[in-house]
């Protein structure tokens, strides 16, 4: 999972999370952060799954700020047998 | 007890801005000690209880077997809380700490709770990150003190801590997604470090790769007076000034200076909410209606004002 500057996938890498469906038997990620852009990850062979939608603000709470608003799910799929 | 030094204009912005302010070494070595000794046994009886090992956890109204002072109970007056000879009692009297407090949360803070946490050597776990308690409308604000009693190095379990993540409305562990954040920190530092943390800071308990536990007190105080101009103000008034701004140029010296400051892990349309939400902040710690930072709030308040019901 990728947390981006802004929209665009070819944005700035804010935050990440990797989540290793072969418990270490498959090849690790390097880097901090392992993509400097969403788009670096998907040159590297990563399917994108979902991006966070555009929502508007909820009125009366325009100016409020939470979680990260940019988020963008890959994965890869690797035969680790 | 000496003179507590109050904190200043600069620290108070930045504790606005960031969500935390450092104090490193500043506990005398012999109260670190006396933590090393009281501390962990809090911690086991604490941790026998939540077994069921046994009910011998020391409560508020039982002195325990071994002549340890009483709990304070949540509410009880920071001053009246602990014995002035326990580590507890003897660190919160440290004067840049009690300076700090009171700058913070005023002269007579209650307790809310306090708890040892211990990351014992070799344990990798990496608890999820979370801010304490729910979600606390602001912007009034609690504070927690992180002591940590002896020296902890880099991957030794300092906690996690995310600066600027203060003021974003989030509940408990619902930022447990968020593994790694550009600029985080973990700490690390010298023996009698407090680290106080405004309530809503992002934090984790970190994984300890060294050979010795580490061993935190924290320590969360609640304000029972408004926190308007608490600190040393002396020199606040002419760096208070809400149009510093002029033609893209920020005027140096101001408060508003330290309020822009942005963190890695914002995005940047999300950083000017943050330095709304920053300067409402101070408008409460200032008692100043009209402080701004880059007419953010201004504009549209006065353009609200022209609106006929």
């Amino acid at each position: 999972m990728l947390w981006l500057a802004s929209p665009s996938l070819d944005s700035r890498v804010l935050g990440w999370s990797w989540f290793d469906g072969t418990a270490g038997a498959g090849p690790q990620l390097d880097g901090d952060p392992p993509y400097a852009t969403g788009l670096a990850a998907l040159v590297d062979g990563w399917r994108m799954l979902q991006m966070s939608p555009l929502i508007p603000p909820v009125p009366g709470h325009e100016r409020d700020t939470s979680f990260l608003k940019h988020e963008f799910v890959f994965e890869r799929i690797i035969d680790a047998g | 007890m000496d003179a507590a030094p109050l904190l200043t204009t600069d620290q108070m912005a930045s504790f606005v801005s960031r969500g935390f302010l450092r104090f490193d070494a500043v506990v005398p070595d012999e109260v670190n000690a006396q933590a090393m000794e009281e501390l962990p046994g809090l911690f086991r009886s604490w941790l026998d209880e939540f077994r069921g090992v046994s009910s011998g956890a020391p409560t508020a109204t039982d002195a325990t077997d071994d002549g340890e002072a009483p709990l304070p109970r949540s509410g009880t007056v920071l001053r009246d809380a602990y014995a002035p000879d326990s580590a507890f009692g003897r660190m919160v009297r440290v004067p840049v700490i009690a300076g700090a407090i009171a700058s913070l949360v005023g002269d007579d803070p209650v307790v809310d709770h306090h708890f040892v946490h211990i990351k014992t050597a070799g344990d990798l776990h990496a608890q999820g990150l979370h801010c304490d308690a729910i979600i606390d409308q602001g912007p009034a604000f609690d504070i927690q003190l992180f002591w940590f009693p002896h020296d902890v190095a880099p991957r030794e379990g300092g906690t996690r801590f995310v600066p600027g993540s203060h003021l974003r409305r989030v509940n408990m562990d619902d930022v447990a997604r968020y593994h790694h954040l550009a600029g985080e920190q973990y700490f690390s530092g010298e023996a009698g470090t407090v680290v106080i943390f405004h309530q809503g800071l992002w934090h984790a308990g970190a994984p300890n790769h060294g050979s010795r536990d580490r061993l935190m007190g924290k320590l969360r105080l609640n304000p029972t007076q408004p926190q308007v101009r608490l600190w040393d103000t002396s020199d606040l008034a002419p760096r208070n000034r809400a149009d510093d701004h002029m033609f893209a140029r920020m005027e140096p010296g101001m408060v508003a200076a330290e309020l822009r400051r942005s963190e890695p892990w914002y995005e940047p349309s999300v950083h000017r909410l943050e330095t709304v939400q920053r300067s409402t902040l101070w408008r409460y710690l200032t008692g100043d209606p009209d402080f701004d930072v880059d007419w953010y709030l201004t504009r549209t308040e006065r353009r609200a004002a022209l609106v006929t019901p």
